[in-house]
């Protein structure tokens, strides 16, 4: 077996150098410190995003994204399709899963301070994705076309048409129209597999080579305390050693994302009545609650602004607060911590939990 | 010059003054004033659909309402008084039985109420001088009539059946009149109540059944009619059943023999068949063709229904472990329409009529409960295969942290190892 690796190994760098991505990985190491387990986060969002394009994948096999068919195609893919119940509900679940490992994962870098110099660029490829990953859950909840998906939808890009300056033309651009209407459902379609994979595919290349041409960043603590000899910086093999490690959680994973999909199916709802009144405490998907439920306590005007759009340009411009850190955070340095930009986290933490609950209910 | 600005100023803000100010309602201000009942229309009058319409005293009363003396109300202005409880109905027919003026209000308004009253009841006997019976204002209200589209208006569907009540439920008043009083309590008993009560203004009340302008109690002949204005199938199948001329023949009230009249509840399965509730043993003996067919009604709408009970169960606790049993659902929707429908051709009296629907019910139900019961095995399955996947990753994990263990034993890399030693090696 070993040589048959070696054969084709040599094979391969004779051809195009294949060696050195393994010399590189062979010297690609991971700096042990207390903060490990957070490092595990990237590649668990990145495993559960490949299981997204391969259950997508099988998904779109069968999807027919019309308003007339796309209930039914999804039904016929539970009922009918020999294990399309788990790969519908493991879309779903693994979608869930994959926003909350991405949620976890970005503020686990934010309070490591791994955004600070050189990896400027990593930290805004990431928030960049983090959107897209946004995006493919807010498309892709349209789909099945049920009543939920379609209310939820009419909310959502309601909140989208607030957008200051763009909202009114983000609104008609995402359904299509006025309304959501089958326009809207085929151009979410067209986001969610094409357009969204396509960024996200361009981004998650620059993310990783940035990550592999950077290294993982050393907490600002553990910098510190080697920086005042009281501890050496400890490292660990990448390969195997880390992924191997890696590993067991993405098996871990795929028990959970099992057990989930085996005992708590993802339910289909009913077919989607454009006529039909909205369902009483109609609501988005979990990870825009919070700004659903800002948007609720919002009076309706604040000064001169319509209240949804001041909360919206609020939110916009907390975004790009959020994703210009890296240049306004200046003071982290050198195993210093900006205790301002740390509040600024917990506080946005805290906003979240407090108004997602609060949208629960 | 200055004194004839001042004019010109003073002669433009008394005209604007003029044009500005409302009409002068003299019966309201004096009325308000005198304090006890006599101002009693005049506070009541705000509120009243009248008012709203622009309306004023003068307009029912008579009178001139610009003159501050008691010639307003002089006979040689016009003025008509408070009309008595006999002159009430012609006193607001001269408005409501006028389509030209009344059209400029609302043009689908009626105004036929007075011709409808005189046919009532309470017509005909205010007409022969009776004053205890109900004339216009006895439930519309005198100065403070509401729309009927308002829910505080006293004939709101939802309000009429206490407002009839009022005369009819009181004992004192209705003496002499020779007819129960127990009419409301029976009907607030009834499924029309309860349903009404539950927000649907579309269920009967006293009117619906005996009119409300012409209000009259249905004769034994014509109580089929008064029902059959909603339950039209029920209407038309018992017409076309043997007991149509065998009621007719003995004199009995139709729908109203089984069902009664005010206290209508909701009929049960058990009101056919043979048991201590049946309808059918009031007239028919074991042995009669009649009694077998109440029998087989039963058995056969019993079979349906607890079919029904047990697909829906089944498929509940499938559709609560996760389980897509929409289909099935739907179907057996379906299966529950043939129970309705069933239900319904029992007033045929025609036993192999029920059959007929409650066949193809009970094969659907049969059907869904199969969907369930599958539903319920392939969850099982699903479960299996769960446990023996995370048995076969449990493995994977073991053996990857084996691996692991294996490589770091002895090897201080994982741990304490650092990058130029592990690169020394290599």
């Amino acid at each position: 077996m070993a040589t048959l690796y070696r054969k084709t190994l040599n094979w391969m760098d004779e051809r195009f150098g294949a060696g050195s991505v393994e010399e590189f990985l062979r010297h690609k190491t991971v700096p042990v410190t207390r903060h490990i387990l957070w490092y595990y986060l990237g590649g668990m969002t990145l495993f559960l995003f490949i299981i997204q394009v391969l259950t997508g994948i099988l998904l779109l096999l069968y999807y027919r994204p019309t308003p007339n068919d796309a209930f039914e195609s999804v039904q016929f893919v539970m009922t009918q399709v020999r294990f399309g119940w788990l790969i519908r509900s493991v879309h779903s679940w693994s979608a869930n899963l994959m926003i909350f490992t991405a949620f976890l994962h970005m503020f686990s870098v934010y309070f490591l301070k791994a955004y600070r110099k050189p990896r400027e660029l990593t930290w805004i490829s990431g928030m960049l994705l983090f959107f897209i990953v946004l995006g493919f859950g807010f498309s892709g909840y349209l789909l099945p076309w049920n009543t939920l998906a379609f209310f939820a939808t009419k909310v959502g890009t309601e909140m989208a048409g607030s957008v200051p300056g763009i909202g009114k033309w983000l609104l008609v651009f995402l359904r299509g129209g006025q309304e959501v209407t089958g326009a809207t459902l085929t151009r979410f379609f067209g986001f969610h597999i094409a357009v969204l994979p396509g960024l996200a595919t361009l981004l998650l290349a620059i993310h990783l080579f940035l990550v592999q041409k950077l290294g993982m960043s050393v907490p600002p603590s553990v910098e510190r305390a080697v920086a005042e000899g009281r501890t050496s910086l400890r490292n660990m093999p990448f390969f195997p050693n880390f992924l191997l490690r890696d590993m067991i959680g993405w098996y871990a994973a795929l028990g959970v994302l099992g057990g989930l999909a085996a005992i708590f199916p993802w339910e289909l709802g009913t077919k989607a009545d454009a006529f039909a009144a909205a369902p009483a405490g109609i609501r988005p998907e979990w990870y825009f609650l919070f700004t659903f439920q800002t948007l609720k306590y919002l009076p309706a005007r604040i000064l001169f602004l319509e209240g949804e759009f001041a909360g919206i340009l609020g939110f916009s411009v907390g975004a790009v607060v959020w994703v210009m850190v890296p240049f306004l955070d200046r003071r982290i340095g050198f195993g210093r911590l900006t205790r301002v930009f740390t509040g600024l986290g917990v506080f946005v933490i805290g906003y979240i939990i407090v108004l997602s609950a609060l949208a629960l209910r | 010059m200055k004194k004839s600005i001042i004019f010109v100023a003073l002669l433009f803000l008394s005209l604007r003054a003029a044009v500005a100010a409302p009409p002068k309602d003299t019966c309201i201000a004096c009325h308000a004033a005198l304090g006890g009942d006599l101002a009693k229309p005049a506070s009541q009058f705000e509120v009243d659909v009248h008012h709203q319409a622009g309306l004023r005293c003068a307009d029912c009363h008579g009178g001139d309402p610009s003159d501050d003396s008691m010639n307003a109300m002089s006979h040689a202005k016009g003025f008509r008084g408070a009309p008595k409880k006999n002159q009430i109905p012609e006193f607001c027919a001269r408005c409501h039985a006028d389509a030209t003026y009344m059209h400029r209000f609302n043009p689908q308004m009626r105004v036929d109420q007075l011709s409808e009253y005189l046919t009532s009841v309470h017509g005909k006997r205010l007409k022969q001088g009776d004053t205890r019976v109900a004339a216009c204002v006895d439930c519309h209200g005198v100065h403070n009539i509401l729309a009927v589209s308002d829910t505080r208006a006293p004939v709101y569907p939802t309000n009429v059946a206490s407002t009839c009540a009022r005369c009819h439920a009181d004992a004192a008043h209705m003496k002499g009149f020779n007819i129960p009083t127990d009419q409301f309590a029976l009907y607030e008993k009834s499924v029309h109540a309860q349903t009404l009560a539950g927000g649907d203004t579309s269920a009967p009340t006293c009117s619906t059944c005996h009119g409300n302008h012409g209000a009259t109690p249905p004769g034994v002949g014509s109580v089929a009619n008064v029902c059959g204005t909603c339950h039209v199938m029920n209407e038309q199948l018992f017409d076309k059943s043997p007991h149509q001329a065998a009621f007719a023949k003995m004199g009995l009230p139709g729908c109203v023999q089984c069902h009664s009249n005010h206290e209508i509840v909701r009929p049960t399965d058990a009101w056919v068949g043979t048991g201590p509730q049946s309808a059918c043993t009031t007239c028919h003996t074991p042995g009669d063709k009649g009694y077998g067919a109440a029998q087989a009604m039963l058995a056969d709408l019993t079979h349906l229904d607890s079919s029904l009970t047990r697909a829906a169960e089944v498929l509940n606790v499938a559709e609560r472990a996760g389980m897509e049993v929409s289909g099935p659902k739907v179907e057996l929707a379906g299966a529950q329409e043939d129970l309705v429908k069933a239900r319904v051709d029992v007033h045929t009296f025609d036993a192999a009529a029920v059959r007929k629907l409650t066949d193809s019910g009970v094969e659907i139900a049969a059907k869904s409960y199969q969907a369930g019961v599958a539903a319920l095995r392939e969850r099982d399955y699903r479960r299996k295969g769960l446990g023996l996947a995370l048995i076969a990753i449990v493995l994977a994990i073991s053996g990857l942290y084996l691996k692991i263990r294996q490589m770091e034993s002895g090897d201080s890399i994982g741990h304490r190892g650092d990058v130029e030693r592990k690169a020394r090696e290599v």
